[in-house]
Order: structure tokens, then sequence, then C-alpha cells
């Protein structure tokens, strides 16, 4: 039998309610391995044992007076931007290195609630700003596939941290492909669901109209299990839709035959990679013999994506990271002599290159007049970009395409070049701008052993077409089991 | 040459919701510092406002009171800067789609009437306030203020004169106070000023280069820095120079007002939409029923208290000057329905006695039925219109009731005329020199026999009855 920290959350929940194991075990055995790799991969920022002990206990007990939900006592980490009330939120940046939130951000209040086990807080691209995980300020995380390569970003500490058994799931967020990237990047599965479907309330906030959290896991049941837990509409965001949401783990046996994939032109005629290519020909196959049809289609302004993307993220950006400025939390420079010189000084130590960049592209970009012909601009692209989605569904049920351009590629290949950086995203940031759904899914290896993934897109809420063609899919092939040798 | 001015008024006024714009904090003023508040108006890392609908109604409430158009859709966007007393550095306000616009009050000088029109309504919210300790290198930040609801009401520029700016202020204050969404207390900060004002050779239509005036904390304020600001500028112009477009700050002690900062020092605010906030759509329901619960406004209740109570113009300005001041005018006159009668005490004593206590609410001494007592009492002879005066200063300061004032200081008037007809006899018995010329042709000497009995009953004596005994018994020596 295999240890524990390598099942899936599926089967730790049967394990669980059958009483052949308990949460404090799972725990540890996580903890044990966290031991074991974490000096080689650098998944966690902080990571919390005894806490996480102490939650197992009492899941554990919550168990023993009856409780039963299919995630109580299962370990989950999470990404460094979401606020665990009185534990240390950094946010991947020294800025915030010493910050503890007052408060617990919705989606930490309902994993408490429903007796999950926190392991810690998993390493991010500073402020969520980077497709690598390399702008850290605690340092890269490594891919447990090839430690010279990176887990890609923004999440990489939680796509990492599940590749490599040290969580048995985990959540991140994703504002241009930082969920789907890393999964991608890390052979597991994850998906950005629907602007909207889950709270942001104590997401520290990136760009605000794009940020949305998710799930990691290993298969697309350990998704469906999070999404239940995480699709809620809050009152405390106003961005978050009131409505009901499905049962998402009753899809997973529906047949997918009949459905019709669209394949965009624009997404194929990208592909420069052979083996990115050949895992997307060996999905179309799969998903053929599933009974599916495919149709090609055009989204004319997929092209404009990333330049519009690097207008609007960085403006919110500029906005919301005004905030940290020394008076109140957070990184204050010790020698100033005046209140502009504290702003200057305490932003200048505490922010990354990445950072700086980002907040100066977006102030000037929202600058009196410039504003018309960047930012109004780039919500015009926007607009165009969620129209040609909206037209392309007309045609399709969901979308196929790849999350990145390429494998895992090494840790300081694209450090210095930003552009380079930005456009590993080309794939991902679209379905950011259209507010849509995105599902990673590990879809093969590359000639050296790298995992690759392919995404589906689907329309707005409809999450439960992209959980019924993942599982369809993983029941017809095997990458989403194959582990990394770490 | 003669120059006329063109003045615009922003007007920031607090609304008196319980809570906060933007989180539940409540928006109490006077709490220990820092206390009203929480991780949202703290702008901490993760959170996100959700805006306070009671605001939307308040708001809604003014724009209606301004006949401004309200649009379907309004949009919050945030206006940036660095400020300690601001925690997300950032203001979220209303800057391309505010929540009204193309609105209009009439103002009243005393000399004319007038139409301003009023550019937009918005809203947005308040920062904190910073203390500032010259012993030390350091300041305090209170955050209490912070996310507190505020309107702003912009005017166009139609106003011509610092009084038509006064009246324009003060109508709005009134008209704010009236609906119940602002206490209108503009020392604590609730209804604040700023003016835009420049020249130009009177019947040109063009606009002169503009300055800003700021820190004007009452309605004497915006019109002592508006005439100064006048004739700095006309004295600008006339020595052949040009006004230079800057921010100015009003000087209360000197009455006068010094640059602050000058265009190119000015904010770039960067504005752009709220990505938090989805956009306020208000729907026509909502609208008409905000606008089926507008209580009757200042203009409304003058011209109907001139035509129910037969008022003249002066009196209905004075007693609808405030919605507590009509509602106690008219609660009085319920009671005693002589109107012009309780007008004048109302105007009189009882504003006298209140400025001089520095209260606004004229019920919290004497209520409507104290005061109706009163005048009943003096209608039925029982105490003189003197008395009464004194009684009510009694009322006033003790909050007893006429009836056991009288009662406990003997002041009942005298009105007996045999106890008083005994009086009289002593009086011109004791003076047989003033009686004599009295009766060669000195009638005006009567007064000195009233006040002579009236010395005698110390005031009790019922004067009326006094003069006719008088005249009585002078007749009977003739």
């Amino acid at each position: 039998m295999s240890e524990l920290y390598e099942m899936t959350a599926w089967q730790l929940a049967e394990e669980l309610e059958k009483g052949q194991v308990c949460s404090v075990d799972v725990t540890q055995s996580v903890i044990k391995r966290i031991e074991t790799v974490e000096e080689l991969v650098h998944a966690y920022v902080t990571v919390a044992p005894d806490r996480a002990i102490e939650m197992a206990k009492e899941s554990d007990a919550k168990r023993a007076k009856g409780a039963s939900n299919r995630l109580l006592g299962i370990p989950v980490a999470v990404k460094d931007n979401m606020c665990m009330k009185g534990q240390r939120t950094t946010c991947g940046s020294r800025i915030l290195a010493n910050f503890s939130p007052p408060y617990d951000a919705t989606v930490v209040a309902a994993m408490r609630e429903a007796g999950m086990v926190i392991l810690g807080s998993c390493n991010m691209d500073e402020f969520a700003m980077g497709s690598s995980t390399e702008t850290s300020f605690w340092g890269p995380t490594r891919n447990p596939w090839d430690r010279d390569r990176t887990p890609g970003g923004s999440s990489g500490g939680s796509a990492a941290a599940v590749s490599a058994g040290e969580a048995i799931l985990s959540v991140g967020s994703d504002t241009g492909g930082s969920i789907r990237l890393p999964a991608s990047f890390c052979g597991v599965s994850g998906m950005k669901p629907t602007y909207g479907a889950i709270s942001r309330y104590g997401l520290v906030a990136y760009a605000s109209s794009l940020d949305q959290i998710g799930p990691f896991g290993r298969d697309i049941r350990d998704l469906s299990l999070l999404l239940n837990l995480l699709c809620h509409h809050d009152p405390k965001d106003s961005t978050s839709v009131p409505r009901q949401y499905p049962d998402f783990t009753t899809v997973l046996e529906t047949p997918v035959s009949g459905m019709k994939i669209g394949l965009p032109r624009e997404f194929f005629s990208k592909l420069d990679h052979p083996d990115v290519e050949r895992v997307m020909k060996d999905a179309q196959s799969v998903f053929q013999a599933l009974g599916i049809n495919f149709v090609e289609l055009s989204l004319p302004h997929l092209d404009y994506g990333i330049a519009a993307y690097y207008i609007i993220a960085p403006c919110e950006a500029s906005s919301n990271l005004a905030r940290y400025d020394g008076v109140k939390y957070g990184h204050r420079a010790e020698n100033f002599s005046n209140m502009i010189d504290m702003y200057r000084y305490s932003r200048a130590e505490g922010f990354g290159s990445e950072v700086k960049r980002r907040i100066m592209l977006g102030t000037y970009a929202l600058s009196s007049g410039y504003y018309d012909a960047y930012y109004l601009k780039a919500a015009k692209v926007r607009s165009l970009i969620t129209q040609d989605f909206r037209s392309a569904f007309q045609d399709c049920d969901a979308i196929l395409c790849p999350v990145a351009p390429t494998p895992p590629f090494k840790i300081g290949e694209k450090i210095d070049d930003p552009i380079q950086m930005y456009l590993t995203d080309v794939f991902t940031i679209p379905v950011n701008m259209a507010g849509l759904p995105g599902l990673s899914l590990p879809g093969g290896f590359s000639a050296d052993g790298l995992p690759i993934g392919i995404q589906l897109i689907a329309p707005h809420f409809e999450e439960v077409r992209l959980i019924q063609l993942g599982a369809a899919y993983q029941k017809e092939t095997d990458h989403h089991l194959a582990r990394p040798s770490i | 040459m003669e120059y006329e001015a063109v003045i615009g008024l922003e007007v920031h006024a607090q609304l008196l919701t319980k809570s906060k714009a933007f989180c539940s904090c409540t928006t109490k003023f006077g709490n220990v510092p820092n206390s009203n508040t929480c991780p949202i108006c703290l702008g901490m890392p993760g959170v996100l406002p959700v805006f306070n609908r009671r605001a939307l109604e308040f708001t809604v409430r003014m724009a209606l009171a301004c006949n401004c158009t309200i649009n379907e859709i309004s949009r919050f966007a945030r206006k940036n800067y660095y400020y300690p007393d601001l925690p997300k550095n950032y203001q979220i306000s209303q800057y391309e789609l505010p929540l009204a616009e193309h609105g209009w009050m009439e103002i009243d000088t005393g000399t004319n009437t007038r139409k301003i029109g009023i550019t937009r309504i918005h809203m947005e919210e308040d920062a904190g306030k910073l203390i500032h300790d010259e012993t030390k290198a350091f300041s305090y930040v209170d955050l209490n203020r912070t996310g507190v609801p505020l309107i702003e009401i912009v005017s166009e520029p139609d106003i011509r004169t610092p009084e038509e700016a006064a009246a324009y202020l003060k109508a709005l204050h009134s008209i704010l106070v009236y609906l119940e969404i602002c206490d209108g207390n503009m020392e604590e900060g609730s209804f604040r000023c700023d003016a835009n004002v420049s020249l130009r050779p009177f019947g040109a239509t063009g606009l002169g280069v503009k300055t800003e005036l700021k820190n004007m904390n009452s309605f004497r304020n915006v019109q002592k820095a508006l005439q100064y600001e006048i004739d700095r500028q006309t004295e600008v112009l006339e020595s052949g120079e040009t006004v230079v477009q800057e921010t100015r700050l009003f000087d209360p002690a000197s009455g006068t007002t010094s640059s602050m900062r000058s265009k190119e020092e000015a904010h770039d605010y960067r504005y752009f939409p709220d990505p938090d906030l989805l956009p306020l759509r208000v729907t026509f329901n909502f609208v008409e029923q905000v606008r089926s619960e507008l209580p009757e406004l200042p203009v409304q209740k003058r011209d109907r208290f001139m035509q129910e109570y037969q008022l003249p113009r002066y009196d209905a300005d004075v007693l609808t000057s405030s919605r507590m001041l009509a509602d106690y005018f008219e609660n009085t006159v319920a009671l005693y329905p002589q109107a012009k009668a309780v007008s004048n005490w109302v105007m009189t004593e009882l504003l006298r006695l209140m400025k001089a206590a520095n209260e606004d609410n004229p019920s919290g001494r004497i209520s409507p039925g104290m005061l109706a007592e009163l005048l009943e009492l003096m209608d039925k002879g029982v105490v003189s219109g003197k008395m009464a005066k004194t009684i009510f200063e009694d009322m006033y300061d003790s909050g007893h009731t006429a009836s056991a004032i009288i009662e406990q200081k003997g002041l009942v008037q005298v009105s007996d005329e045999d106890e008083l007809r005994a009086l009289v006899c002593k009086v011109l018995d004791d003076s047989p020199k003033e009686v004599a010329k009295y009766q060669g042709g000195k009638t005006q000497l009567l007064g000195h026999f009233v006040g002579q009995v009236m010395k005698a009953t110390r005031g009790k004596a019922n004067p009326a009855i006094v003069n006719k005994l008088l005249l009585e018994e002078l007749d009977k020596r003739g």
C-alpha cells in the first residue's frame, strides 16, 4: 500500500470514514514528508506542524462525535496570499514579512469550518506577480520533477506541495494563469473557477477584477471536493455572485459523448514546441474516443490579450498595493527624516523589482492624459475578448487548448527578461480577461520527462462541464497518476 | 474696470447613517481614537468594501430635493493619493458616473431670488484625522472617521456674490437637516465647504483664472474668505497682473487667504473604476419610493405657513429655518390657535433664550404645551404680558410649567377691584401735588400713578384694572 501522503483526498476520505486511519495519522505522514523533501522543493513559506496536528486532533474528535464530511481531517496547504488570523501571511514579500492578519479569509474560514487541517502557507511570486515563483522574497520554489526548473507561478508553492506529497490538497489564486500554469508544470490538476464563484474576501489583492481563488489536487475528483466547499456566495465580497452551486461530485460519472469541443485557431497556430503539440494531439484523440466532436473556431482578439492584461492588472495593482506604506503594518524603513521619505524608503526596501515594475506601469497608465489611451483601450479589448468567447461558446460546449507554450523552464532562464516571462501566460490570460472557468489537467510528458498540461475552458459558471470532461479524460489516461521521484 | 465674481461651491456633507459606507463600524462621533475601526476601514490586506444601502437612500433624498436627474447606473471610482489618514491610500468616490446630476436650487438673499445650478451629487468615503503634537517628532492617526459616508454637492459657477454663496449654503444646510440625513454641524466637520472663485469684467461671458479656497468652517467665514479673495483678485487684475491658478487656505484669525499649493503641485488622482464594487444600479421604483417618503422641504413649508397661518414672509422664513423650530411652532398652534401670537413668542423670546443657551432644540426646555399654557394664562388675565416674559425665562431655566412657577413664587396677578381701589386711593392721597398737576392738565402723570401702584404690589397688579380705577378716582377728585 502507498504511503498516506501519496493518496488522494477522495481515497483518504474513504479510509477516514471507514475508521482505517485517523486524521492525525494522515497529517503526521504529510508532515514527515515535508520534513524529508521541503528542503529540496521549498514549497512553503511557513509550515505549522504543531498547529496542523492540533487541527487533526480536533477533526478526529469531531468525527468521533459523529461529524462527517469528505474534507474533514484532510491536510491542505494555502497560498501565502490568503489571510489566516494570527498567522503570518506574507504574500511572498518583504513588505509583509512580519504581517499577521487580524482576520480569516472567507476560504480559510470555510476550510476551518469543514475541519480541514491547514499545514501552512505556500510560496508564491511576490504579490502573485510572476510565472515562476522566482520573485518570492523567500527564494524560488523548485519543480519536484526537476529541481533546476521552476514550478510555474505564481501559485508555484501550492502546486509543488501537492505534486511532491507535501500536501493532499491546496488552494492558489489565478490572475493570469497562476493556478493553471503551475498545475501544468508540476503535473497536478488545478482549476480557476468563474470570476465571482469563490469569495475574494481575505485574498490579498493583486488585480481585483482578475484575481480568483481555486483548488489544486492530484485528480479531478479531489478538485470537485474542494470546489464544493469553496464555491459559495459571500456577502463580504461585492463581486461574489449570488447563485446556487451544484454538488460538483455528482457529475464525475456523467457521460460526455456528443459534447462539442472548440479548438481556437489562434491558440494552435502559436504552438511551436513539439512536445506540447504532441500532448495536444494525444488529448484530442482521447476526447475523440470518448465520442466528442471537434469544431475549429476563431477568437480574433486573443492576440491583444497579453498587452491588455499588462495594462489592466498593473493599473489595479498600483492602487491595490498603495496601502503598503509603512504607516499601519508591514515593513517600515528605519531611517527617514520626513513622511514622504518614510513612504519612499519603506516601499523601496519592501517591494521586489517585478512588483515595482508593475506599480510603475500601472501608475503611468492611469496618469492624467494617458488613461484613455491605455486603461480605457485595454478595457475595450477586454470586452472584445469576452465577446469572442461568447460567440465561440455558441458553437461548442468547451474549448481545449494548451496551458503553456512550453514544458517547465529553468530557474533563472526568464527572470531577467520580463517580456519572455509574460509570454508564458499567453494561453491562460484571455480566460481571466473574460472571467471564465479554466481547468488545467496533466496531459503527458516532454521527451525529457517533464509534465505538460492541457487546458479546458467553459462558459461562465459551467464548471460542471469542466469536471465532467476532466473526469472522463482521467478515466482514460494515467498522466495524473505519475509522481515525481523525489 | 468693474468686475463680476464667478463662484462655484463644493459642499461635503457627512451622512447620518449608523454604520460606515463600506463596513459595519459605527459612525458615532467622539469615541476613543481608533475604536470605531475594523480590518476593512483600516485598509488591511485582502479586505473588500460592501456598500451601505442606507447611504444610497440618503443621497437619493438629497438628489431629489435638489431637483437632480438620478443616474440609473453610477460607478464608484478610486481616487488615488498618499496620506496617513487614508489607510488604503485611495478614497472610494465617484468620478465619471456620479449618482445624480443636473439639479438646481432656489436661493433668496433677501433682495432677490435666484436659481443656482447643481452640477452633480456623488457619494464617497471620509478620511481619518491626523493629530499633531508640536512637542513630538511624530503625529497620531485617528481612523474613527475613516469610511464615514459623505456626499459631495458641486454647484455650477452660478453664484455672483459672497451673500449669494452664504444663502446657497444655508439653503443646502437647511435641506440636509430637514431630510434628516446630515446633522449639519460645521464645527465637527459634518458640513464642509470649498469654493472656487474667479473674476471677469461685467458683461463678459468667458471665465477668468480661478482660485480654490479651503478651510472655511462657518457661513460667515465663507462669506469673509470670498470677499477677501474677490478684493485680492481685483487688486491683482487692476495692477495689470494675472491671477495664479492655485489652492488657497483661509485663515479665520486674520480673515485672509494664502497660497497652499499651485496648479503644478496639484495631485494627479489617477481615477479609475473601483474593481471591488459593481456598477450601482438605482431602479425607478426605488427612486419613487424615496420620493414618496420625502418630507416637506423648507421652501414648501414657508409658503404653507404664510398661507395657512396668515404669517408675514419674515415670520415664515424664521420659523421654517429649521425643521425643529417649524414643528415646535405648529405643535404650539395646535394647542393655542392664535398663530401670530405664537410666532411672536417663538421668534423673540424663545429664540433669544435658545441663542443665549447655545441650544438648538426648541422643545428641550419648554414644550409646546408649556408655552400654550402660558399664553392662555395671559389671555385669562392671570398674569400680565410683562410677568409672562419673566415667567417664561424662569420656565426656560427650571423646566417647570408656568402654573407651577406662578404658584411657587406667588405671582398671581391682583385683579381684585376693592383691593386695588384701596391702593389707588392711598397712592393718590400720598401725592397731592401730582394730583393737582394732573388736574391742571398734565395727564401724562397717569403713568406715574400706575407705576406707584405696580410698585406697591411688586408688579402683580393687573395694569388694565389699575388704569381704569385710577381714571375713576382722579375723576372723582376733579
